[in-house]
């Protein structure tokens, strides 16, 4: 059922997709970090923005990712680059709610006595309330994580690369060829797997005060 | 010294918060401000530090307008203890107690030896130094609380029933603490409570407020507990006003009656003589260093009086005992009197029940 000659035959084939699946995966997390954390932000100090932000990005979130990766197209062609973006935008809702509501998992008793103690609103944020935030914000980024991870497998219809292209270039469109079909699937599956838990290690270390709780 | 000039609060919604306060608190005194809730006490105290601001009015702070004070600057030099803590859960005990002197930027090493010394004041052990807040008990945490307001010695410190979320046991060794605390370190407090007895107890004096932040009171607690103001501070002082007052007076403060006093060897008739003037049955017995040795009735005594015909006092009071524990000591002897006696057990006098009257009344 399975040709492992084939695999022992294109293990550089199969090493490149997981790379470049993953670099499309850390690639829109990241950049969708760098974006939904100051939107978080914005929203929560201005609760006036915190309807209109979530709006957005759950509109955005509605749009089938195949239809968002050909909406892209006449933008930014039939690239990486669509792909990204389009990938970033899916990031934004989660994280952009992952971080609202890790800051206001912040109990008020602690920003209470974080301003009565003397701390100015900048400093307040940085040293109290994001160190605060994080297990919330992290449990988004798994999400965000695992989920992008899915998407980029569809990502192959647009042919930006990825496992997906196992799973679909060297499987479905060669006769239903079932070694890289799962192939793809497995990898794609242990992907998930030691991205999520390399996240929680991730958050193990950077809050050690939340252990034992 | 804080001082409020005619401030009121009117809150965006409408409600009056404080009402046209005028109220001075003095330096190294402890100014608890109790009233039900709604009262305004809580935003009085959060007006110092401009947590809250006041709509008008002016609030200084040693002479200056808190208002043209940068706020984060002042609430450096003013300690903070809220009864829900707010300690930092991702940080350890030391670095929450070094939060201020992190902010004014002390050294390392200044830093670790004052953390170091104020986990001993509070009474905490050593070991909690590097342990996050949730691995303490209540009672600890209320410790930590107070320890990281005082780092960096603040002047003043406003505390919102500090003692409020720890059971009464551990309430009660926090607030003598407390007493003891102040006594060596002398702050400006405001201490925010809605419990009368507490006030009674903290305060040097009290300020008791009435719902619409209206100021209906503002005495020493003795003061007060002689002659309210009126009705509302009556109502709110509850029963037993002059049991609590006994509370706050030391024996020291009321001369004590020298009563029928005999030593070893003193005749029968001149016993008789004592106790008669006394209006007595019973006689003190006193030894020729004036050591008590307990009391004895008049009709058990022989030919003359021994050391071993007395009986012992069960309870006997010093100089800074309460009046309180003196009546409880009349109304638990058979002799219906308060002993008192020095450090060394010297008889001092006694109490009787008309003396604590003539006081009270």
């Amino acid at each position: 059922m399975i040709d492992w000659a084939w695999i022992g035959r294109h293990t550089d084939d199969i090493w490149s997709a997981t790379r470049e699946h993953l670099v499309l995966t850390a690639l829109p997390v990241l950049l969708g970090l760098i974006l939904a954390v100051p939107l978080g932000i914005l929203a929560t100090r201005t609760p006036r923005l915190a309807t209109p932000v979530l709006a957005v990005s759950g509109v955005l979130y509605t749009i089938p990712a195949l239809a968002m990766f050909v909406f892209m197209i006449p933008f930014t062609g039939l690239t990486v680059t669509s792909a990204v973006i389009a990938l970033t935008i899916y990031t934004l809702i989660v994280l952009v709610r992952a971080t609202i509501d890790g800051l206001a998992s912040v109990p008020r008793d602690v920003r209470e006595a974080a301003e009565a103690m003397g701390y100015r609103s900048a400093a307040r944020l940085l040293r109290v309330e994001l160190p605060l935030a994080l297990p919330v914000l992290i449990a988004g980024i798994r999400i965000a994580t695992v989920s992008t991870i899915g998407l980029v497998a569809i990502g192959v219809i647009i042919n930006v690369g990825g496992l997906g292209r196992l799973v679909y270039s060297l499987g479905f469109q060669r006769n239903f060829f079932m070694t890289p079909i799962w192939t793809g699937l497995a990898l794609i599956v242990a992907l998930s797997v030691v991205a999520d838990l390399a996240l929680i290690a991730v958050e193990r270390r950077l809050t050690p005060w939340s252990r034992g709780r | 010294m804080i001082s409020f000039d005619h401030v009121t609060k009117r809150f965006d919604d409408g409600t009056v918060g404080v009402a046209d306060l005028s109220l001075d608190v003095p330096e190294g005194q402890v100014v608890v401000l109790v009233g039900p809730s709604g009262c305004g006490k809580t935003t009085t105290m959060r007006m110092v530090n401009r947590m809250i601001e006041p709509t008008e009015g002016t609030i200084t702070v040693d002479g200056r307008d808190v208002m043209a004070t940068d706020p984060a600057e002042l609430r450096r030099r003013i300690g903070y203890v809220i009864q829900q803590i707010g300690l930092f859960p991702h940080r350890t005990i030391a670095e929450n107690i070094a939060t201020v002197p992190g902010l004014i930027g002390w050294d390392r090493a200044r830093t670790a030896e004052r953390v170091r010394e104020l986990i001993a004041t509070v009474g905490l052990p050593e070991g909690v130094a590097d342990r996050y807040p949730h691995q303490l008990s209540g009672g600890q945490r209320q410790r930590v609380g107070v320890a990281r307001a005082l780092a960096a010695d603040p002047p003043i410190m406003l505390m919102d029933e500090p003692f409020g979320a720890v059971d009464p046991i551990v309430r009660t060794r926090l607030q003598d603490e407390f007493l003891r605390l102040q006594a060596a370190v002398r702050k400006t407090i405001v201490f925010v409570t809605h419990d009368i007895d507490e006030a009674i107890r903290m305060g040097d004096r009290i300020a008791i407020f009435r719902e619409g932040g209206h100021l209906e009171q503002f005495d020493t607690p003795t003061a007060i507990l002689a002659e309210p103001a009126n009705d509302f501070v009556t109502d709110f002082l509850g029963a037993e006003r002059g049991l609590k007052r006994l509370a706050l007076i030391p024996v020291s403060d009321v001369k004590a009656d020298p009563g029928p006093l005999v030593r070893p060897g003193d005749p029968r008739d001149r016993v008789q003589q004592v106790a008669a003037t006394e209006g007595t049955d019973w006689v003190v017995v006193v030894d020729a260093d004036r050591r008590l040795c307990g009391w004895a009735y008049v009709d058990e005594l022989g030919e003359q009086v021994e050391v071993t015909d007395a009986r012992p006092f069960s309870l006997r009071v010093f100089a800074d005992d309460s009046l309180r524990k003196a009546l409880d000591s009349m109304v638990t002897s058979r002799t219906g009197v308060a002993v008192r006696v020095s450090g060394d057990d010297r008889y001092e006098g006694m109490l009787t029940q008309d003396i604590l009257t003539r006081e009270i009344v």
